[in-house]
């Protein structure tokens, strides 16, 4: 059956971009014939079986995919002790941390670098955080031979030198950002601000669900593969699909792109977990959505960490990867829908999960999805034997290993 | 109502552009420094209009000058009330002189457009430019401003094709800001070429004047830009007086406005699109 117009959830954005009161177009005269531009080429790419031609076998043979669907016997048994009689799901990973350069943020950028090429742009700039997306771009940037600048804040290039040196091994030139604070939102700002100065021949590479439309949809849909996949193997290996699918959210991404191909399915529940830092109660948290309020910030409008007079606030989070005071705007829909449910988790919480993964199931999980593995932990025990959790373990923690040994206290 | 106002918003802007000479447009950033007396000097100094920055955490169009203004501004506590007092005040003591508050979506938007366009009303704002809401998104702050009866100022840009341009000057009132480089303020400065041909190219859509600003910083290059265009704009230039000089910035900023003035106004008036035809 073909699911109506007015019952789906796979219909945002609209035309002009908004999904419901969110997203839109927010940025800088300048810009806006760029993303006009970039909206055309996205529709003519999506038209384009050559396209996703490309885009696929990229996908398989230089990234890896698919990813596989892991069931966590281990880890599931571990959280059924102390559990109620009859309690604690079955947990499921889809292990995106296997993913070529070790998170989901490959996946994004190999359909962001295949639109400026088709565009004929010849230069390529990007944002980073923690420096997995810089990573990323700087990639495919080396995979396309096309010149690449980073930019990073002077704090997170500091707090994440093994990332920086990875980028310039891979011919990245990293830029270290200090105006404003010097951490991710400033390295956003400074990407924004090259590109509005190098309009003719620069694409800029956005790492997540947000900014200008079509941004935050294109990453969306390059995400996707993770949800289509999933679904697909959900089916192959149980007969059916899981009961909650669970994914941490900075900016979002990798939540939508396993959330989206779901959203349809009403007896699939979906929980994003957001960083509640040192907790939701004082301002030393990322959590946009739960502790924020909406509006305009880095050309969408959306939940940001803001006060009173709309000055951003800086956003605290043990994983670098979540420390971003906005959130892509299809998720403040979702939100405010009530489709998707969003809860937080402190840095403590995430640290102990972090290490449970590690003993229980052979695997060293990046602090993002450290945050879902401890929603999944704390739900599991609610619910029955016999339901599955699918949460996305979307990067691996080699890069985390030095800020878990600070907090942990050990000298490495 | 309290003081009786003496000029509407809409004739101040519109007697600013209606005099003899290209308008000089001087902006400054709002709590950064004695924002009271550097305003008041850029009004001896022969300012037609005054841009008032409001600040923000996150000023993405603006290079390093305007950045660390709102850096300085936000440090010293300045908040939205803040700005709409200095505005206030201002047209107290400047009952003609032509303000328009500029700066980004966020701090406009928090309490609602509504809210925001009637606080700038009371604080007798003739005009608002916002950076990052493009005519695409005029919804979120355009009809409250023209509601209240404040110009929603628009930017066009060395981008804005033929294509685009009329959606940009539809609903733009004052005059339109045209940003003479691809690019952040306070850096390079454009061919007077390309300038002078983008002018008349927008002024053939409109007759709302066009004012050109983004890295204009001497006389020397205001008044050129003066010949061809209905008013000049300079922020960076001013701000850094401000940064170097503290206290003592009135005094510089009332010096360099002077000679600002001098160049525009002796520059002969762009012709408008009626006298054209």
């Amino acid at each position: 059956m073909v699911a109506s117009k007015a019952n789906t959830f796979h219909n945002q954005p609209d035309e002009r971009g908004h999904f419901g009161d969110y997203g839109g177009r927010y940025v800088a005269e300048t810009l806006m014939p760029l993303v006009l531009d970039l909206e055309r080429e996205y529709r003519a790419a999506q038209a384009d079986p050559e396209f996703q031609r490309e885009f696929d076998d990229l996908l398989e043979h230089y990234v890896g995919r698919p990813s596989p669907l892991y069931f966590a016997e281990r880890l599931t048994e571990a959280l059924r002790v102390g559990s109620p009689e009859g309690r604690g799901a079955q947990v499921w990973f889809k292990r995106d941390e296997l993913n070529h350069t070790g998170a989901h943020k490959i996946n994004n950028c190999i359909g962001q670098i295949l639109l400026a090429i088709r565009m004929g742009k010849t230069r390529i700039i990007a944002e980073t955080g923690a420096g997995q997306h810089g990573v990323a771009t700087a990639t495919v940037c080396a995979r396309f031979g096309l010149p690449c600048v980073i930019y990073m804040g002077a704090e997170d290039v500091r707090r994440q030198s093994p990332n920086v040196f990875r980028m310039k091994l891979l011919g990245a030139e990293v830029v270290p950002v200090t105006s404003g604070r010097g951490t991710l939102k400033d390295a956003m700002n400074e990407g924004l601000r090259d590109w509005v100065a190098n309009v003719d021949d620069t694409f800029y590479i956005i790492g997540t669900a947000a900014g200008p439309h079509p941004y935050p949809e294109l990453v969306r849909d390059f995400q996707s593969v993770i949800g289509k996949e999933a679904r697909q193997q959900m089916q192959e290996r149980i007969g059916r699909l899981p009961d909650l699918l669970v994914a941490a959210i900075g900016g979002g991404s990798n939540a939508l792109g396993l959330f989206h191909p779901f959203l349809d399915d009403p007896d699939v529940k979906m929980l994003g977990v957001e960083a509640a830092g040192h907790g939701l109660d004082g301002s030393e948290h990322a959590a946009s959505l739960l502790g924020g309020f909406p509006g305009v910030l880095h050309g969408n409008k959306t939940y940001l960490l803001q006060d009173e007079d709309g000055q951003i606030t800086e956003g605290h989070s043990i994983s670098a990867g979540l420390d971003y005071p906005g959130i892509g705007p299809e998720h403040a829909w979702l939100k405010d829908s009530g489709r998707v449910e969003y809860t937080a988790i402190t840095d403590e919480e995430a640290l102990e999960a972090f290490q449970l993964l590690c003993r229980t199931e052979g695997i060293i999980p990046a602090l993002e999805p450290s945050h879902a593995i401890a929603a999944v932990a704390k739900r599991a025990k609610e619910m029955d034997r016999d339901t599955v959790i699918l949460a996305n373990l979307c990067g691996r923690g080699d890069k985390d290993i030095f800020t878990v040994a600070e907090r942990l206290g050990v000298e490495i | 109502m309290n003081e009786p106002d003496p000029m509407t918003t809409s004739n101040r802007l519109s007697s600013a552009f209606a005099k003899p000479h290209p308008a000089l447009v001087c902006f400054l950033t709002a709590g950064d420094g004695d924002t009271a007396a550097n305003l008041d000097a850029l009004v001896e100094g022969g300012a037609d209009v005054i841009e008032l920055g409001m600040p923000f955490t996150d000023p993405m169009a603006d290079g390093p000058a305007i950045q660390k203004a709102n850096i300085r501004s936000l440090g010293a506590g300045t908040t939205t009330a803040d700005v709409l007092r200095i505005a206030t005040e201002f047209r107290v003591r400047h009952p003609n002189v032509p303000l328009v508050l500029m700066g980004y979506a966020n701090p406009m938007i928090r309490h609602g457009p509504e809210w925001f366009a009637s606080a700038a009303k009371d604080a007798g704002v003739d005009g608002v430019i916002c950076v990052d809401i493009p005519p695409e998104e005029d919804d979120a702050l355009g009809p409250a401003l023209r509601d209240a009866g404040i110009a929603p100022i628009r930017l066009a840009t060395p981008t804005t094709d033929d294509k685009r341009l009329p959606a940009v000057v539809e609903g733009s009132q004052g005059f339109l800001y045209y940003v003479a480089v691809a690019g952040i303020t306070g850096m390079q400065q454009a061919a007077i070429e390309s300038i002078e041909s983008n002018v008349t190219r927008i002024k053939q859509s409109t007759d709302v004047p066009v004012a050109v600003g983004f890295g204009v910083r001497t006389p020397e290059q205001a008044g050129k830009i003066a010949r061809v265009a209905d008013g000049v704009v300079v922020g960076s230039a001013l701000v850094e007086l401000v940064a170097e000089h503290g206290a003592d910035a009135p005094a510089r900023l009332r010096e360099l406005t002077a000679g600002l003035a001098k160049a525009v106004h002796s520059a002969a008036r762009a012709p408008r699109k009626e006298e054209k035809a």
